[in-house]
This record gives C-alpha cells, structure tokens and sequence, in this order.
C-alpha cells in the first residue's frame, strides 16, 4: 500500500534523505531505527507533506496515488496518520471540536455525510476510555496544558477516531516513563489488524518490546542501510550503530 | 502554505456594492451655512441649531488628535460633503413606502426592514440609516404601546425634547474631543432609545448604519437612555460600498443607565476595510461612552472587522455606587487596517465594578493596538478592575501593542492586568492539517477558540453573524 522508492529529500537545500526505499504492506509493522540525525522524522515529515521538506527524487506510491502530489490535509484524509514526537497546544480549540473537524473532513472526502452529534460524542467517549484518558479532556483544548504522556495518548486518541490506512510514529516513545510506554504501545496494538500498516520510528529498543514489529530497518546518512527482523533491533541494542555506519 | 495564505487573503468585501438612488446631497464643505442647512433639513428647533454652533466654534479651535498608533494622512474636511439623504423617503418610515432599490440594498445585507410576528418577545427592531437619513423603523408603534421610545434622533428632537435637552451631550460633551465636536455640529441621523422606569425591553433594539453616497461622511448620533430598573439590549450593525477613497464615519454614542438600569450595547462593526493594496476604506472615529447610576450596569461587546483606520474607545462612567462597567471587544485587522480601540472606566463611586476582555487579532500587514484606561478616583472605596488583554498574530507582518493606562487614587482599589501575546504557528497549522483539516478552517477553529469569551456576551443572531465575518476578514491569513 505504501511504496517509496529511491527517496530524496532536503530540507532549506540540505540534502537529508538520499535515496530511500521502503514498502509496506496491509498489516505489517515496520520499525526504522537509527542514529541521531540519520533522517528518521525527516522521513514521516516528508510522508505527511510539511512545508520545508523539498522532495527532490524518488517517488511515494500510495494505493496507487502520487503521495507528493497531495496536500498536507488530501493525504490524511487518504488515511495517512502521522503521531507527533512533540504534539503542538492548540489552546481555546477543545479536544472535541478539532477530533470532530478532522473527522468530518475525512467523512466529507469520503463522500459520507458529517456525523451527528450524539453518535460522535459516544465514539469519543469510548476511545478516551481506551487510553486511559479522562473524558474531561475532550472539553480541555488540543493538548493544553497536558502531560507528555497525556499529550501521546491524545495523538492515539487521534489515530483512533481517524482510523488511517497507515499510521507514522515518530520518536512517540521519546519523554515517556515505562508506564505511559506500555499504555500507548497497548493501544498501538489494540489498533492492530490486517489492513493496517505501521511505521514505527524510534531510537531506542525498548518501545519495540512492547510493539513488536515484523521488520526492522536501520535508516544512516539518509538511506536504508540494513532490513532484518525483530532481532535485528536487539542486535542494534547491544552493538550500537557504529558498526553500519562504519560499513557504509 | 505562505502561497496559500496570500491566496485566500484576497478574500472579497461581501457587502461592497452601491445602490442607485437620487441623493439630496450637500455640497463638500463645512461652514456655519451647511450646518444652518443640515438643521433645516432635519427641520430642528432652533435651540437644536445653537448647541450645534456651539459644537462648531469649539471644532474650529481644535486639532485632529494624532496620539493613536495610526499612520493616514490627514483628513481634508473641506472635501467632505456631511449631508446626504436618499429621496422618496416616507415620512412615516414604513418598509412598505420605501424605494425597491433601498428595499432590495437591506435584502442582499440581511437586515430584517418588516416586521415579522405578532410577538415582540425575542424579535429585532430596525432603524435603518441611509447615508444621513433613517430610512425605515420597524415596531416603532408597538414598542410605544409598551412606553418604549425608539425613534430616529430627528423626530425626538421635536416628540420628547425634554428628554434629548436633558441628557444630549451629557454623557459626551460637545466639545469632549475633535470629532465628538465635529459630530455635535454636523449629526444628522441616529437613533434615539427610552425606556421607562421598571420595563424590561423584549426585543432587540438595533440600528443598521449604511454609507452609500460617494464623498459624504456619516455622522449619527445614537442616545438610549435607561430609566431606573429598566433594561435594554441595543445592537448596531454597518456596511458601506468598496470606494478608492477613504471615507469618514464619526459618530457619538450617549448611553444614560439610572439607578438600577442595565444596558447592553452590541457592536459588529464591518466598514469596508480597504483593499489589498491599503487603498480606500472607512476612517472610522467614534466616541462612545456610557454612565451608570447607583447600581446600574452598561456593557459594551464589540466585534471590529471593518474600516481601514479604526480610532475607538467604549467607555463607562461609573458614577453612582456599586455600578458596574464591562467592555468585550474582539478587534480584527488584515491586510492593510489599523485598529487603535479599548475602552476607559471610570470609576467614581464605591464598590464599583469593571471588567475588560479585549482580544485583539493581527493578519497581513495590519497593526492593532488595545489602548484602554483605568481610572479609580478618589471617593472609589472598594472598586475593582480586572483587564485581560490578549493578542493573536497571524503571519510575520502585522503588528499587536498594548498601552494600558492606569490611575489609581483610592488605597482600598484594586486593579487587575493580565496580558499575552501568541502567535498561530507553523506546527499548530500543519497538526490540523495532518488530521485533514485544511489551513482555512484550521485558523479558523483557532481564532475562534481565542475569541469565545467575547462572543458568549453577544446575543445569539449576532454571535453567529460575527463569527462567520470572523471567518470571512481572516480567511487564510497565515503567514
């Protein structure tokens, strides 16, 4: 479902990615890692279409459409979702009305009628249940004034009632404690299923004891350098990435 | 996004078009023959024509006040012409008299000139302004069964004289500052308000301002006079066509709350702006100032999206004790505008009460500024103030100031200021965009969200009236 092939990218004319290739099929879980700087959430940036992120090679295929054609917001509505690393405040938008806005926008590009009120609300509801968010926080406004774990669970929240083709993590286990980890990663996999791929960046291991991906990918000097399975995260774990580098 | 931005800016004046009427208009100028004019026009008591002239050779030895953060060459008032009046105007002001092109100029607006329901309760009245002219007042006659008055300022002069010698000019003297007197001298329409002891209006009051008539300046004088225990909520409205030239607005605003009396003065101020290239657009000057009585309480909520230069500050006279003043403004400015608003409380009397909301929004190349004063004199016992002041940038060229002025002289008084300034940015765009939501509505929810504690004190019809002008004034100005 999502194809990218050979991609280059640059931010303010400083290449970044330098011939990236990656395909993901309907179900599968990808975990890209590596070193600082390597070009990891320049990556999910690029996918989502950021101002600032200059694709200047390759292409992205998604479901058979040019990803880079499309505007920020056409490529969400197409199901593209991605997890901030630092979800911004939007203070005076409640949680409810932006969750309720991205909805319909979506629903609205789908052809679908906006939902109503009543059936919204209880969706709301019960997927504030499932991460363990109070409901008062659909009232407070986006991420205002909330914890970093809170802030995490906010953008799952998100995912949930956006339900994407394909969901980008970036760094979403970077300020979280053990316990707050092991909350998002439950609803990370709670959202799991056949048709649903993921792409889980992350510099550390650790979040991928708890969403265990089918592949692993290490991303150095803005390319791929090396794909393996889950071991290959634990091998990086002990051996570093100073080893693939030196390949490279 | 920055493209998409200066794309949506270009956003269209809705309400920018000209009626084709035959005017009775006066030829540019001022002198003490014009303002003898304007007075024969209106058919005014000669005691009418005398304050004017007092007005006038006060005007004469002033000086246009130039302290406000504002840049626009000075304003040639020999160019202006100060009287204009739409002919075929019914004397009885009736929608059904009215001319087809003026009746069908307040359909495109979406001002309500019939009356509709057999039931005041929750309806609007119109007094509709034309140029120098009401034109139609709707339930006039059945508000007056009510004891209400709500008659244009012409017609009060004659029908309650009484009343407008005793209170005109009490609350803004004419000669209180530069265009309070150029207005004294030179008013033509407004609308006049009373309502008696104990009666509590049950509908809107409103008035609909519009300028149409090309080099002609609208100088209306609004007076509503709260009588004790009463209550009242007073809404204006107003629109004028897109024209190269600037063109003036200077009006005067006198409410009276008597002991126990509460006014609710509502603004959507939409003057054409000016286009994208700050090129024409209204130089709106206005006074408004209000006075409350033992225990009485005026508000004043504003919604400025309009004019090109905007020079404005709603204010209350807290005069008897434990009266109350509260000023809600939302003042918006794109492109090339310039807002200097606020508002002055003045407290007199003890234990009197303020509360001041101002929320000021910046787009384009527009400057805004909140200037507002709080004044505890020296008999204020246990007077309170709490100002919040809160500005919104959107883009990388527009301007936000705060000049808050505050006097202090009772030891017991207390005054309150908060102040922020943000800024809508880059990643709290593309966060609502990467949720599909697109730049437009995305500012939008976010300008709204920053304005709602203002828009809950406007009556309903007008919160919504506000928000999608709101949405119009700002479209995509994201820098």
């Amino acid at each position: 479902m999502l194809s990218i092939h050979n991609l280059e990218a640059s931010v303010e004319d400083k290449p970044i990615l330098k011939g990236l290739s990656l395909s993901v099929k309907p179900g599968e879980v990808h975990a890209i890692m590596g070193p600082n700087g390597s070009g990891k959430s320049t990556l999910g940036h690029v996918l989502a279409g950021r101002e600032g992120y200059e694709v200047t090679g390759g292409s992205v295929d998604f479901f058979g459409t040019d990803l880079t054609e499309l505007e920020p917001e056409e490529r969400a509505r197409e199901g593209l979702f991605l997890a901030f690393q630092y979800p911004v405040e939007i203070p005076g938008v409640s949680n409810l009305e932006f969750l309720k806005a991205a909805v319909d926008a979506k629903r609205e590009h789908a052809g679908l009628e906006p939902l109503d009120s009543v059936s919204f609300i209880r969706t709301a509801r019960e997927s504030c249940q499932k991460v363990d968010l109070e409901q008062s926080f659909l009232k407070r406004g986006v991420n205002e004034g909330f914890s970093g774990g809170e802030k995490k669970r906010n953008e799952l929240l998100q995912m949930m009632m956006l339900e994407p083709k394909i969901a980008i993590l970036d760094e979403t286990d970077s300020g979280l404690d053990i316990d707050a980890l092991q909350v998002v990663a439950k609803g990370v996999n709670a959202m799991r299923n056949e048709e649903r791929g993921f792409v889980v960046v992350t510099h550390y291991q650790r979040l991928l004891n708890y969403i265990v991906p089918d592949y692993v990918h290490v991303l150095a000097g803005g390319r791929i350098v090396k794909s393996g399975g889950k071991e290959l995260a634990l091998q990086l774990e002990s051996e570093g990435y100073g080893w693939l580098e030196a390949d490279k | 996004m920055t493209e998409e931005i200066t794309e949506l800016l270009k956003t269209d004046y809705e309400a920018g078009f000209v009626t084709d009427v035959e005017s009775d208009t006066l030829p540019p100028g001022l002198n003490e023959h014009v303002i003898r004019q304007i007075s024969e026009k209106n058919g005014e008591p000669e005691w009418m024509f005398q304050w004017r002239m007092k007005a006038y050779e006060s005007w004469c030895k002033m000086k246009e006040p130039r302290w406000g953060h504002l840049a626009y060459p000075d304003v040639d008032f020999d160019q202006v012409s100060y009287y204009s009046k739409p002919k075929n105007v019914d004397d009885d002001h009736s929608s059904d008299g009215l001319d087809p092109e003026l009746q069908d100029t307040y359909e495109k607006l979406g001002i309500p000139i019939r009356e509709q329901g057999e039931s005041l309760e929750g309806g609007v009245a119109v007094d509709a302004i034309f140029d120098s002219a009401s034109v139609v007042t709707t339930y006039r006659k059945r508000l007056e069964e009510a004891g209400i008055i709500f008659m244009p300022m012409s017609e009060a002069m004659h029908q309650h004289a009484d009343l407008v010698k005793k209170y005109l000019g009490t609350v803004v003297h004419q000669n209180d500052n530069f265009y309070s007197a150029l207005n004294s001298a030179v008013f033509a329409a407004g609308t006049f308000v009373y309502i008696p002891k104990g009666v509590r209006c049950p509908m809107e009051l409103s008035t609909y301002f519009r300028i149409n008539e090309k080099n002609t300046g609208q100088f209306e004088r609004t007076l509503v006079i709260a009588d004790e225990g009463s209550y009242v909520s007073y809404l204006e409205g107003c629109t004028a066509p897109k024209r190269d030239e600037n063109q003036l607005h200077a009006a005067v605003v006198e409410l009276v709350a008597l002991d126990n009396a509460e006014i609710k003065y509502s603004t959507v101020q939409n003057w054409y702006p000016g286009d994208g290239d700050g090129k024409g657009g209204i130089y709106n000057f206005v006074t408004k100032r209000g006075i409350c009585h033992h225990n009485a309480k005026i508000s004043w909520t504003q919604v400025e999206t309009g004019s090109s230069v905007t020079w404005k500050y709603p204010s209350c006279i807290l005069k008897g004790d434990n009266s109350i003043g509260e000023f809600y403004s939302v003042a918006i400015t794109n492109k090339w505008q310039q807002a200097d608003t606020g508002t002055k409380m003045i407290h007199l009397g003890k234990n009197t009460k303020s509360t001041i909301i101002s929320k000021g929004i910046s787009a384009g190349d527009s400057q805004n500024a909140y200037r507002g004063l709080v004044r505890m004199g020296k008999m204020a016992e246990g007077a309170r103030n709490y100002t919040q002041c809160d500005s919104l940038l959107i883009g990388d060229q527009c301007g936000a100031h705060t000049f808050p002025y505050i006097e202090s002289r009772h030891p017991t008084a207390v005054v309150e200021h908060e102040a922020t300034t943000s800024k809508v940015s880059d990643d709290q765009l593309f966060l609502c965009q990467q949720r599909g939501v697109d730049v437009e509505k995305a500012v939008s929810m976010i300008v709204n969200g920053f304005c709602k504690e203002v828009f809950q004190e406007l009556p309903k019809e007008f919160a919504v009236e506000a928000c999608k002008l709101l949405e119009i004034t700002l479209e995509g100005s994201v820098g």
